[in-house]
């Protein structure tokens, strides 16, 4: 057991400090708006110029070939800088280890090197509305046609389905079948008759989600991942790259927590300032536990282990700790945490609220928190359905 | 980095978990509320675990922390009654002390050695040849006048120590440190029992036709119990690692170990208890003697509100880590 980096490590994190420390822009306008995101994209693409887009990835499709403690590294550094969110997140982070583990290599030479150039953007396409927590009941379909599929049914609450190109999900390819089987992991490109994409706003306002409307558009045989009616396992196996490791690294955490020890510092004595006292430490405590969590699941699959079921666990863990995080920077705020960015007494500029009204999400997305309590108990604690 | 335990630590630990299977099962944990000696810390002398951090020109094994707190892990795991946290913290002081034939006779289990608290709370003071104090310094008690406390955990012989004393050049911060790290990994292994216990008896208890264990609200119960202590190791590993290098900022590591692992089992005692029903609050079930523990060890060698205010002081002044 040793929790220093090597000397080339460090190296790696000077690099990439040095780099971000020029680079990176004044904040950019919320990426999950129309003007935010177009800027959001000019950055993943100075990004992938300067070869950060993608670093873990090889470098046949843009990557640097990092190891997954370099990885983490980068996020440290990069959340530290205090850089753009990523509007590629659901790409690079989601589809393409999916492409890794299923993909073929005509889709890995196709889709990779556009993905970390940021010239194509994804969407990930799970929830329907009759298929949120239980994935098993998406109604959408795929119809066998010449060279392909054609595609039918309603997807929602599409992250940023309005702004890219791109979106992935499972389709009923076998009418015959029920629930996980006959299910096939699909790429639909969105810039095509038969789709109709309507953006609906979420409760910060921003007009984030979609639905993406199905009506017989075109998917051909190459923009199947994995065999044809073997698509849950195919998502099965992502689901661990978004609620763990990938999705929210622990550098996120450790710079929001910094952050929020900084506005402790700045605030006036007080009662809120008393009752926020052991939030903020416990904010800052809980960082460094996600990231000693990380640092052993990390040295686990380096060694060829799998992170498996205890994503789950991750994901409980992080999405609970940024909401106290959040929660607690409001309470700092006292009578100004009501106001947004661009009103004359914000604190920090109302930012907090928004980052409150993000990590209520948290919990929800990417699998609700009872379900991932559903897996912990399954698949860890062996307890009975 | 490399965040995991070696082979060989491994290894320790499963056989330390093996005896202590053997000479430690629940019937003696309970017996130690009514025996005064049931034979434990003797039987940990002979598997040569009070020597584990011993120097070994003196007969011991020389291991750093990172190999002792998974044997605490153990002992806490086996709710141990013995004080083995004293002794592991204790004999690094004793060397400084330059005190190497009493270090030889507490490894073989021939002689005590403890520790009194702040509050001047020492575990089985009454056996101990020697007892050591912690305010302002490390003390030596010359004549310790013993009362008898009464510690809600039946096992542990508690005594307020008072009486003459003599000042030491012991390393305060390194004893303090070494009692509140081997506590907290105590603490994670009295968890660890404590949700075995919990997920078995969910698995084998059934009502309205099925195990309790298959429905959500209970199931929820257990993984949040399971999250606690799983987000507890590592920082319990972390400080032991830190203790190993000398990392300037262990004290808050210790810390930051003993207060996560002190709620992890707090916790865990909580949520088994209420997956156990009224079976667990029954004094003839085992549960109870696992809780208590907890509860005594939480308190002990810096409460969470002493750890709290320990890494709230680092951490609001601005201290950054790595």
């Amino acid at each position: 057991m040793n929790l220093e980096f090597k000397p080339e490590q460090e190296r790696f994190r000077a690099e990439v400090r040095a780099w971000l420390e020029a680079n990176v822009p004044a904040p950019l306008p919320s990426g999950d708006t129309a003007v935010g995101f177009a800027a959001h994209v000019l950055w993943e693409k100075r990004l992938f110029e300067a070869g950060w887009s993608v670093v873990s990835w090889p470098r046949a499709y843009g990557g640097r070939e990092a190891s997954l403690v370099e990885w983490l590294i980068f996020e440290e550094e990069y959340y530290r800088a205090g850089a753009p969110n990523r509007v590629t997140q659901n790409g690079i982070f989601l589809l393409a280890p999916t492409l890794f583990e299923f993909g073929t290599q005509e889709q890995k030479d196709r889709i990779l090197p556009a993905m970390a150039a940021a010239t194509k953007l994804w969407a990930q396409a799970w929830s329907e509305p009759e298929a949120g927590s239980d994935l098993a009941n998406v109604r959408s379909r795929a119809e066998r046609v010449d060279g392909g599929w054609r595609v039918f049914g309603q997807k929602t609450w599409t992250t940023r389905g309005a702004f890219c190109d791109g979106i992935y999900g499972l389709f009923r390819t076998d009418p015959a079948t029920e629930r996980h089987r006959g299910l096939s992991y699909l790429m639909v490109d969105l810039h095509q008759p038969g789709v109709t994409v309507r953006p609906v706003d979420r409760l910060d306002g921003d007009a984030s989600f979609a639905e993406v409307f199905l009506d017989g558009a075109f998917v051909p045989d190459r923009d199947v991942i994995g065999e044809v009616h073997q698509g849950w396992r195919v998502a099965m196996a992502t689901t661990s790259s978004e609620r763990g490791l990938s999705l929210r690294s622990p550098g996120r955490f450790m710079a929001a927590a910094a952050r929020l020890v900084d506005l402790y510092r700045r605030s006036p004595d007080g009662p809120a300032r008393e009752r926020a006292r052991e939030g903020v430490v416990r904010a800052w405590m809980e960082a460094q536990l996600y990231r000693l969590y990380t640092f052993q699941t990390v040295s686990r699959m380096m060694e060829g282990g799998e992170i498996g079921a205890d994503s789950s666990l991750n994901k409980i863990f992080w999405s609970e700790m940024d909401l106290g995080l959040t929660e607690t920077a409001l309470a700092l705020a006292g009578p100004a945490a009501e106001l947004l960015p661009g009103s004359p007494s914000a604190v920090d500029d109302g930012a907090w609220m928004i980052d409150f009204e993000f990590a209520l999400a948290g919990p929800i997305y990417a699998g609700t928190n009872e379900v991932q309590r559903n897996i912990v108990a399954s698949r860890v604690l062996d307890l009975p359905r | 980095m490399r965040f995991l335990f070696t082979d060989e630590q491994l290894q320790l630990r499963d056989a330390v978990r093996e005896a202590l299977a053997g000479a430690c099962p629940p019937g003696v944990v309970r017996r130690a509320w009514s025996e005064r000696d049931v034979g434990v810390r003797a039987a940990l002398a002979e598997l040569g675990v009070l020597g584990l951090n011993a120097p070994v020109e003196l007969g011991g094994m020389g291991l750093g922390a990172r190999s002792w707190v998974l044997v605490l892990e153990e002992a806490g795991r086996a709710a141990a009654p013995a004080p083995l946290i004293e002794l592991i913290a204790v004999i690094p002081t004793l060397v400084e002390l330059g005190e190497d034939e009493l270090v030889a006779r507490v490894m073989t289990g021939e002689a005590l050695v403890t520790v009194a608290s702040d509050a001047g709370f020492a575990l089985d003071a009454d056996l101990a040849e020697r007892v050591y104090g912690l305010d302002a310094g490390v003390h030596r008690f010359l004549a310790p006048q013993l009362t008898p406390e009464r510690s809600v955990d039946g096992s542990r012989r508690l005594f307020r120590v008072d009486g003459p004393r003599e000042a030491t050049a012991a390393d305060e911060a390194g004893l303090r440190d070494r009692l509140a790290l081997a506590s907290a990994a105590s603490l994670v292994g009295l968890s660890r029992w404590m949700l075995d216990t919990g997920v078995a008896y969910a698995k084998a208890r059934r009502q309205f036709g099925k195990p309790i264990g298959s429905f959500q609200a209970v199931q929820h119960h257990l993984v949040d119990a399971l999250s606690k202590v799983a987000f507890a190791a590592p920082a319990v590993y972390r400080a032991a690692w830190s203790l190993d290098v000398g990392h300037p900022q262990r004290d808050v590591h210790v810390a930051m170990a003993k207060l996560y692992a002190s709620e992890a089992a707090t916790f865990t005692a909580r949520k088994v208890l209420q997956v156990h029903g009224a079976i667990g609050y029954a004094f003839e079930h085992d549960l109870h003697l696992w809780m208590k523990r907890a509860w005594a060890l939480s308190a002990a060698w810096g409460d969470p509100a002493a750890q709290l205010a320990r890494v709230s002081e680092f951490v609001l002044s601005g201290g950054e880590d790595g």
